[in-house]
């Protein structure tokens, strides 16, 4: 049913791109490469970047050793020195071991230096609850690494998210966390042809409307705004309209789309992955009180997060340690007092 | 006629550099101590050439360093510097004669005993103390402080102790990445020498083939722990495994830079890393607020400073070669001292930052963001 002048969509994983993303850049800036464990030989231990090695070679695509620390420095000490690197982890889980490269060496020097040294690196890998993969493969660490001034940390959920947020954070030359998700690499979503070129580029630091409506405000980051869209579309039926926000980017956030939203619904709803406890949505609840929009709410902000607890195995627990769509569903409904 | 000149000179504020005088030795061949060698099969030359420039630039720049480190010893006990200050006198050899082995287009990274480096990788004695004393006109805008000074091709200044290593293999591989026959020197100490991120480090960089000197300052303590009981092997030189290494004695400039132009070369050549531990000491504690005698003896201090300092070292050198004079070395004392003295005087007049930077600076080439101040109603500007 193509037209002459119309865009044609095509069907994209979050995989294909991410791999996009990377290839683009790569060919766009010789300056850039791609390091960690697996990304080169092996095309990614989850395949992101599959196809690159064999394209770009052994200078641009660099297997490392196990050595968390030290190659995210060595990474770090690349960017300073001139070159954009892409920093992988393999799991999130694992940056802890790096952490004080991503932090004191990496986030704080542009500002130690009075703005003489910066750091254009981009850290990113997949952040969060996999399936299965038990305790010490499934934390996020968005509250973490949004804590630090120095840093901005991107998370998107979509094709489209992923494509754009990942060209424009190589692009920045600051340091970029991109907090990638598991579950969403081989789902399929529509990217309009706008966003497949080769310039196509989200600014960091907006959020998308995913969904307008009018009684009450979700907001979520990465597979959950999946999540909040399918609660949605359960809600509508009942008569209740969400909005749905992405917030796409973690750090920067882009409160003031949250506010426009709440002082039209009057009510709102934080969903992530993530543990409660000084998390993003608690982080959100502070920035809405301390701001315009506080007196725009008809109740308090509800927080749909993880469980407080390390992740179990068990399928059934695993299931019951993070918000569900019928969490979601139960949670605006309180809010709605309906 | 010489006679005639020192009369002149005592009256004078002569310039020194003005002197090639017929009666000075131009250049002298030195005798110096063969470096342990690990892994190589020839190590640094022991009969090395020295030139009267070379020797008085040498002797200049280690006393402005010895000078400016005791200026900012008196300034902090004055409470004029505040927080921590890592002074670098005794070590003076080691940043000289590296510097005197490459260029300044290659690189260089330290920890935080950095103020020498900072000098001689072409910081001014004036930026580097205003920014001990939090001035605006400091090398890091009073952003920084002792641990954080930066310049062209020097990373700093870095807090975390070993942290500054795979930093310093990373701009490694920018070098070799570029093609541009640039190096890296990556400095650490006897302390850090045993933190898990060094040992990535060798091992990545010989992997790659990375054109980085690894150089361990081994100067006996890590803070208050004495090499004897901070490692199983004080072998510094040796811990590379499968880089090899060469152990050199860290109080002679001329020891030093024979061995960073041999570890130089060997990493230029496409070889990869190499290591060098240098055998120095530092005469303050390990900052401004350890006394440096509850863990080492005042005697034993002295006895380095009486037999080892290397700038007494140099100075009797070129003395007893003839290759200057007492009164022309006196002469760049008085210049050097007027120098810091200068510095000093700048830096603590030299206004704070003003409180509009508070926010500057966090990213590079950004637009400018609004940044929460202490309370909500504080709403701050950050340009970058």
């Amino acid at each position: 049913n193509e037209q002459k002048g119309q865009k044609t969509p095509a069907t994209v994983t979050v995989r294909d791109a991410l791999n996009q993303a990377m290839d683009e850049e790569l060919e766009r800036d010789e300056r850039v490469f791609l390091l960690g464990e697996e990304v080169a030989q092996y095309d990614g231990a989850y395949k992101v970047s599959r196809g690159l090695w064999k394209k770009y070679g052994d200078k641009r695509i660099i297997d490392t050793p196990i050595s968390e620390m030290g190659f995210a420095g060595i990474a770090v000490g690349a960017a300073m020195a001139g070159l954009r690197p892409i920093c992988e982890f393999m799991t999130f889980n694992f940056s802890m071991q790096a952490i004080d490269q991503v932090i004191n060496s990496a986030a704080k020097t542009c500002y130690m230096s009075a703005g003489l040294q910066a750091v254009p690196i981009v850290f990113r890998g997949p952040n969060g609850a996999s399936a299965g993969v038990a305790a010490q493969h499934s934390q996020c660490f968005a509250a973490w690494y949004a804590h630090c001034p120095g840093l901005k940390v991107v998370s998107p959920w979509n094709s489209e998210d992923a494509k754009g947020l990942l060209k424009s954070s190589i692009r920045d030359d600051n340091p970029v966390v991109f907090l990638e998700n598991e579950l969403l690499y081989g789902v399929p979503f529509e990217m309009s042809e706008e966003a497949q070129s080769k310039d196509f580029t989200i600014p960091i630091g907006k959020a998308k409307v995913e969904r307008a409506g009018s009684h009450i405000t979700l907001v979520s980051h990465s597979r959950y705004v999946g999540h909040c869209l399918d609660a949605a579309a359960v809600l509508a039926k009942e008569g209740i309209e969400c909005e749905v926000i992405n917030l796409r980017t973690i750090r920067p956030m882009d409160v003031e789309s949250i506010e426009a939203s709440v002082m039209k619904t009057n009510h709102l709803v934080t969903v992530e992955g993530g543990w409660p406890q000084f998390g993003v949505g608690a982080e959100i609840c502070a920035r809405i009180m301390e701001g315009s929009a506080f007196n725009y709410l008809d109740s308090p902000v509800t927080r749909v997060t993880g469980v407080d607890i390390p992740m179990p195995y068990a399928k059934i627990l695993e299931d019951h340690s993070l918000p569900q769509i019928k969490d979601i569903i139960f949670s605006v409904k309180k809010t709605l007092n309906v | 006629v010489r006679k005639l000149l020192s009369i002149v000179f005592k009256g004078a504020a002569a310039v020194v550099s003005a002197r090639t005088y017929a009666d000075f030795t131009n250049e002298a061949t030195f005798e110096i101590k063969k470096c342990d060698t690990f892994k190589l099969d020839e190590g640094p030359a022991t009969q090395v050439v020295m030139t009267r420039d070379e020797g008085l630039q040498y002797y200049r720049t280690m006393q402005t360093m010895r000078r400016m480190e005791l200026k900012a010893d008196q300034l902090y006990k004055q409470k004029i510097i505040r927080g921590f200050c890592h002074l670098y006198d005794g070590q003076e050899a080691c940043a000289v004669g590296i510097e005197a082995a490459i260029n300044l287009s290659d690189h260089l990274i330290t920890a935080y005993r950095a103020h020498g480096y900072t000098y001689t990788r072409g910081g001014t004695v004036k930026k580097i103390m205003a920014e001990l004393t939090g001035r605006r006109g400091g090398i890091a805008k009073g952003k920084g402080g002792s641990m954080h000074m930066y310049c062209k091709h020097f990373y700093g200044g870095n807090g975390i102790v070993g942290a500054q290593v795979p930093l310093g293999a990373g701009v490694a591989l920018a070098c070799k990445y570029q093609g541009n026959s640039e190096l890296c020197v990556c400095l650490y100490g006897d302390g850090a020498a045993n933190q898990g991120q060094i040992f990535e480090t060798y091992n990545m960089a010989a992997l790659w083939k990375l054109p980085v000197i690894f150089i361990c300052e081994n100067n006996g303590y890590g803070m208050g722990t004495s090499v004897e009981r901070a490692a199983a092997s004080t072998d510094y030189f040796k811990r590379g495994e499968f880089i090899p290494g060469v152990r050199v004695d860290g109080m002679d400039v001329l020891c030093v830079r024979e061995a960073s132009r041999f570890a130089a070369d060997y990493c230029r050549s496409g070889k990869g890393p190499i290591l060098m531990e240098l055998q120095t000491y530092r005469y303050h504690g390990h900052s401004m607020s350890d006394p440096g005698v509850s863990y080492r003896t005042r005697e034993e201090i002295q006895e380095v400073r009486s037999k080892s300092d290397p700038i007494s070292m140099l100075k009797d050198r070129m003395l007893s070669n003839n290759m200057a004079s007492v009164e022309e070395l006196k002469e760049i004392d008085v210049e050097v001292r007027k120098e810091i003295e200068d510095a000093a005087q700048f830096a603590t007049t030299d206004p704070e930052p003003p409180l509009e930077d508070l926010c500057n600076h966090i990213f590079h080439n950004n637009p400018p963001l609004e940044v929460r101040g202490t309370n909500p109603w504080s709403k701050l500007k950050s340009v970058s």
